[in-house]
């Protein structure tokens, strides 16, 4: 055996840890013996958190990465893959957890964002990524970063699921669109999506009083010119447009409370679902974690999801969206 | 030719492409579906158990009777597939993690798994394998598990590093790795030819 031929984190291998997620619910929690109880339950992965979200937004402050210790005790505690969030745009946060062994990281705006210009260049990175979005253009560039995976933003920590769907709406209808597009057109879209990148550039250029037109031998983020950026988001948005989806996994996520709701966010085409402060927010974590993965596998049968949704307890409270002082979502476009 | 591609949770759509594709190839005419309740699979020509999370996918599978429909239709002789967390459920002998999570196993293949044997993700990786029947293929190991000992009925299809990751015991065949993942469908047109004998 050639050791040279032993290949590590390619592209294959971090969208193909993905695909094993589909169909299954990945769930926050912040102690191992959560971690047991959403593994007993039949979670195909946790998220590794200091707080839900939920928490997250009442205690307010900067919220960061979680304490190592704590990550390393919930992957003692379960067999399945435990993924960890760090900032937007923290480089430094993300080697940390990539050094721990975490399966995959959520770059989240349910953090701080770290950084106001760029996310990390994730294909730099052995582990996978997960990133959020709100529309095909967030999800793209996300993906040309490296992603190996999108989900919605939705609005974490709410138990609302409205902007969830906001948010898988508002990506079938870009994919739509773009499916009726000859390709000169898309090649106009992903020029508008590589616009982004230029932002640290221009404000530069500004201050400086310096010509502000972007060449596309510009290098405007990493290593990358902004006609390299262009090329690649068209490559993926032609890939979109072949394949009438993401070419990665897309699950759902943000404000996803009761089984119900798992089974609608898969209706509307997630590949899976996050549930963030759902679980352990209501009033039997046990009863909701288990309903909610027979939900999400059953999906399209009415009568599971209403079988299994009998007499779990209460759904976390929840908060109305146009009340809130702090829209997550906004974080890192 | 009916194949069903257990749906509950993993790489499901990707064996069912895949599938599709070695059907072609092979001129077989036929239908491949994705199974996520019972009473399917006992009218099949063949099952194939998908990669995803083993724990996730025994408790759907043994919850919804999807189980005991694929250990008749391998006590029939029609073939049955299982790669990656497939491959862990095929298995009669599991490992500490298998036990602690208590994870039912269809004991269709007479060899003992370890689990997560080579890491964690960040240790997952793909290489060239020498498979017996099928040639060089590339091979993409997730997380993967792999199996440490074998019983006298089971044929070793390819090994390595020190441990078996391809195993056949008569119509039952194991998989480390995903050849679902590839576009490579040799792996697939053996399993259709191993349906047609």
């Amino acid at each position: 055996m050639k050791l040279e031929e032993l290949r590590f984190g390619t592209e294959l291998i971090k969208r193909g840890f993905a695909k094993m997620q589909k169909g299954g619910v990945i769930m926050d929690v912040t102690n191992a013996e959560q971690a047991q109880i959403a593994e007993d339950a039949g979670a195909v992965a946790v998220m590794a958190l200091h707080k839900v979200p939920a928490d997250i937004r009442a205690s307010g402050g900067v919220a960061r990465m979680a304490d190592p210790k704590k990550i390393q005790e919930i992957m003692d505690a379960v067999t399945i893959p435990v993924m960890a969030k760090c900032r937007i745009g923290h480089v430094a946060e993300a080697r940390a957890l990539e050094a721990i062994g975490v399966d995959m990281i959520d770059e989240s705006e349910v953090l701080t964002p770290a950084d106001v210009f760029f996310h990390i260049d994730k294909r730099k990175f052995t582990v996978p990524f997960v990133c959020g979005a709100r529309s095909l253009g967030e999800a793209v560039r996300r993906i040309w970063e490296g992603a190996a995976m999108i989900r919605t933003k939705g609005e974490a920590g709410t138990g609302n699921v409205v902007e969830a769907v906001k948010h898988m709406r508002i990506m079938n209808q870009s994919i739509a669109q773009l499916q009726r597009m000859p390709d000169e057109k898309v090649y106009a879209v992903a020029e508008k999506y590589a616009e982004r990148y230029v932002e640290l550039t221009r404000t530069v250029r500004q201050e400086m009083g310096l010509p502000e037109e972007i060449k596309p031998d510009d290098v405007v983020y990493e290593e990358y010119t902004f006609e390299e950026i262009v090329g690649g988001i068209y490559e993926i948005l032609l890939e979109v447009k072949k394949m009438g989806r993401l070419p990665v996994v897309n699950f759902a996520a943000g404000g996803i409370a009761t089984p119900a709701d798992a089974a609608f966010m898969m209706q509307l085409g997630a590949d899976g679902v996050f549930v963030g402060s759902g679980i352990f927010k209501s009033s039997n974590p046990e009863a909701y974690a288990r309903a909610i993965v027979e939900a999400v596998e059953h999906w399209d049968e009415p009568e599971v999801v209403a079988e299994v949704s009998k007499g779990i307890g209460e759904a976390m409270k929840g908060l109305e969206v146009s009340q809130l002082s702090v829209r997550m979502q906004e974080r890192g476009i | 030719m009916r194949i069903a591609v257990i749906g509950v949770q993993g790489a499901v759509e990707e064996h069912v492409v895949a599938t599709k594709k070695a059907m072609q190839k092979l001129g077989i005419d036929g239908e491949v579906l994705a199974v996520r309740r019972k009473g399917i699979v006992s009218k099949s020509d063949g099952v194939i158990i998908p990669g995803g999370e083993s724990t996730t996918i025994s408790r759907l599978m043994f919850r919804d009777s999807i189980a005991s429909e694929i250990i008749e239709l391998a006590e029939e002789g029609k073939p049955v597939m299982g790669t990656c967390a497939g491959l862990i459920l095929l298995s009669k002998h599991g490992d500490e993690q298998v036990e602690k999570t208590k994870t039912k196993l269809l004991g269709l293949l007479d060899v003992w798994i370890k689990r997560n044997a080579f890491g964690r993700q960040r240790e997952s990786f793909q290489v060239k394998l020498n498979v017996k029947y099928v040639g060089e293929f590339e091979a993409v190991f997730i997380r993967a598990p792999a199996i440490t000992k074998v019983g006298e009925d089971v044929e070793v299809l390819a090994t390595f590093e020190d441990y078996i990751v391809a195993v056949k015991q008569d119509n039952v065949l194991g998989l480390a790795f995903h050849p679902e993942l590839t576009e490579d469908t040799r792996v697939h047109e053996f399993f259709l030819k191993m349906a047609l004998d």
